[in-house]
């Protein structure tokens, strides 16, 4: 299964800010994370993870920070800031909507076809068709 | 790691994808270094998987993704890069970064020695307004000898050179001031007008360096002195901006200062804008593309079908050209714009790529533009002993005859470019060495004119 780009992108700054509030992290880490996460459903092209990252960091939702890693090179450090908490809660609130309405729907879909043929069934909303 | 030559060889291939990302004007050193620390770590990981260096490194880069697309993001996010990155570039390394800085610093004190420079004569009783002669013949060796310096500076100039550039500003400051000229003449006027495109020659001889003897070195200077000329005007505007706001509220606590903008801020703004204006154009050259082309391109059009529309009429209703007394210069103006049009699509062009409708747009403004000017110079010819041989008209005539010999063989090369006889570098080179004919003529009327026309 192969989630959709658009999907990726909406989702992708909750994932990194709640990655970043479990500890610090930094871009490598982040990626290994969500691959483990998501159990190698979501697979981030892994540049495009730093334009995200340095777009938090601009609206002071996490901090850089350089350091010298174990391995002797130096290594972008990102942490969470209160203000990056706080857009994490408000973030968190939202997917919970969604969840709940998509969580509603699929019960309420389920009772007329079984699960396996969804798809040609429920006409997906724009956006979300594959 | 497998054995160490593997290694090398990665490293090379990390080096040359770093230079490569580089490259990149929205992603800057301090991402690359992000991007590249990335890079090793995910390596590391696929090496000690099982993988040789090299495809790790293939992998690596594959999973990091399309350079373009990650390019793209990056200026999605970072738009404000594609855009200032002029006088402090924070792009270049550190070492690069101190020479930019030493490089603002020398060019900050030249432009404030200029400044000063010009205020030097007031100590001894010159003053702007009651000697304005002593200005009039003077002003560019107030400011030219220090840009050519900087110039000398920057491109480490050897003394062989230095010392013609001197004799030049010598000689420039002795004609300028040994002639018994009549205040406020013709020929005072004249030095003053010329003595600045003569010695510009020996500023672009600076500039270019030991290139001066090549196209591609004095094309250069064309370009700068291009560009030079709108950096200065945007310089004078935001000057005339300040002035203007600042004699509005001075003047609502009932303070002119009008007399501190004529005796300091206009004289001292307008040399040492020149020398920050050559600073900007040399820093951003590599930076920002050049504003002259892209406004030749724009005007091109409308003059050449300004000067159909005005050849057409001419000939439609039969009128014969008004000669006043200052048609010449008027025409001489027409043809320098025209030539500073086809300069500046030159300096831009690519002599490789073929030829093009724009070519044929250039070819139809300089045509006309020769043809606009035979009928005025035949208008002329018919009543010059009429008018009689002031230095004036001497002068200008001999930069009509000048300007007409370039274009018209301008046009001649540029049409065998475009039936494909000639190569376009012809005319590239045609222009270039042309060049020191109008820093020629300048002189001669400098040197020439005062004693011929009894320094009236």
């Amino acid at each position: 299964m192969e989630i959709n780009k658009d999907l990726m992108a909406a989702s992708s700054t909750p994932i990194v800010l709640a990655i970043l509030a479990e500890e610090d992290s930094y871009g490598y880490a982040i990626l290994k994370r969500v691959r483990e996460l998501s159990e190698g459903h979501m697979e981030w092209t892994d540049g495009m993870l730093y334009p995200v990252l340095h777009r938090l960091e601009r609206f002071g939702h996490i901090e850089a920070r350089w350091e010298v890693a174990e391995s002797g090179r130096r290594r972008k450090y990102y942490r969470i800031t209160p203000g990056g908490l706080a857009q994490l809660a408000e973030e968190r609130r939202q997917w919970q909507a969604v969840d709940a309405t998509l969580r509603g729907i699929w019960r309420a879909v389920s009772l007329f076809v079984p699960a396996g043929h969804l798809a040609p069934v429920a006409p997906l909303p724009r956006g979300f068709e594959r | 790691m497998t054995d160490p030559g593997d290694a090398v060889s990665v490293e090379e291939q990390i080096a040359r994808w770093r230079s490569y990302l580089g490259r990149r004007q929205a992603i800057h050193p301090v991402d690359v270094a992000e991007l590249e620390d990335h890079l090793r770590e995910q390596i590391e990981v696929l090496v000690d998987a099982g993988l040789t260096a090299d495809e790790a490194f293939l992998v690596a880069v594959k999973r990091m993704g399309k350079l373009d697309a990650l390019s793209r993001e990056f200026a999605r996010e970072h738009s404000d890069r594609l855009w200032k990155q002029l006088v402090v570039s924070p792009s270049d390394t550190g070492e690069q970064q101190t020479g930019a800085r030493t490089d603002a610093i020398v060019v900050f004190c030249l432009a404030v020695v200029a400044a000063v420079l010009i205020k030097v004569p007031a100590l001894f009783g010159i003053d702007l307004d009651q000697d304005a002669s002593f200005y009039v013949r003077n002003v560019s060796l107030f400011v030219l000898p220090l840009l050519t310096g900087y110039f000398v500076w920057k491109r480490r100039l050897g003394t062989s050179t230095l010392r013609w550039l001197i004799v030049a500003f010598l000689a420039a400051g002795v004609f300028a001031n040994v002639y018994p000229f009549t205040p406020g003449g013709y020929t005072e006027a004249l030095t003053g007008l010329h003595l600045p495109i003569a010695l510009w020659l020996v500023v672009g001889i600076a500039y270019a360096g030991g290139r001066w003897g090549e196209v591609a070195g004095r094309m250069d200077f064309i370009r700068f002195s291009g560009e030079l000329f709108i950096y200065y005007v945007l310089i004078a505007l935001g000057g005339g901006v300040l002035m203007a706001s600042m004699g509005i509220i001075f003047r609502s606590i009932g303070i002119d200062v009008e007399p501190f903008f004529e005796s300091w801020m206009l004289p001292c703004g307008a040399v040492g804008a020149v020398i920050v204006a050559s600073w900007l154009v040399e820093a951003k050259q590599s930076v920002i593309e050049n504003m002259a082309p892209v406004l030749t391109r724009l005007f091109t059009p409308f003059f050449a079908a300004v000067l159909v529309a005005f050849l057409v009429t001419l000939l439609w209703t039969g009128r014969g050209v008004d000669i006043g007394r200052n048609a010449l210069i008027a025409f001489d103006l027409l043809l320098v714009v025209v030539l500073g049009l086809l300069l500046y699509s030159v300096s831009a062009r690519d002599p490789h790529s073929p030829p093009g409708a724009f070519d044929v747009v250039q070819v139809a403004l300089v045509v006309s533009a020769l043809l606009a000017d035979a009928i005025a110079l035949w208008a002329i010819a018919a009543r010059i002993t009429e008018f009689g041989f002031t230095p004036n008209r001497v002068a200008a005539l001999g930069e009509n005859v000048i300007l007409l010999v370039n274009l018209a063989w301008s046009v001649v090369l540029y049409i065998s470019f475009l039936r494909g006889r000639a190569s376009f570098t012809a005319l590239e080179r045609w222009q270039t060495n042309y060049l020191p004919v109008y820093a020629a003529w300048a002189a001669i009327v400098v040197i020439a004119f005062p004693p011929v026309f009894g320094y009236i």
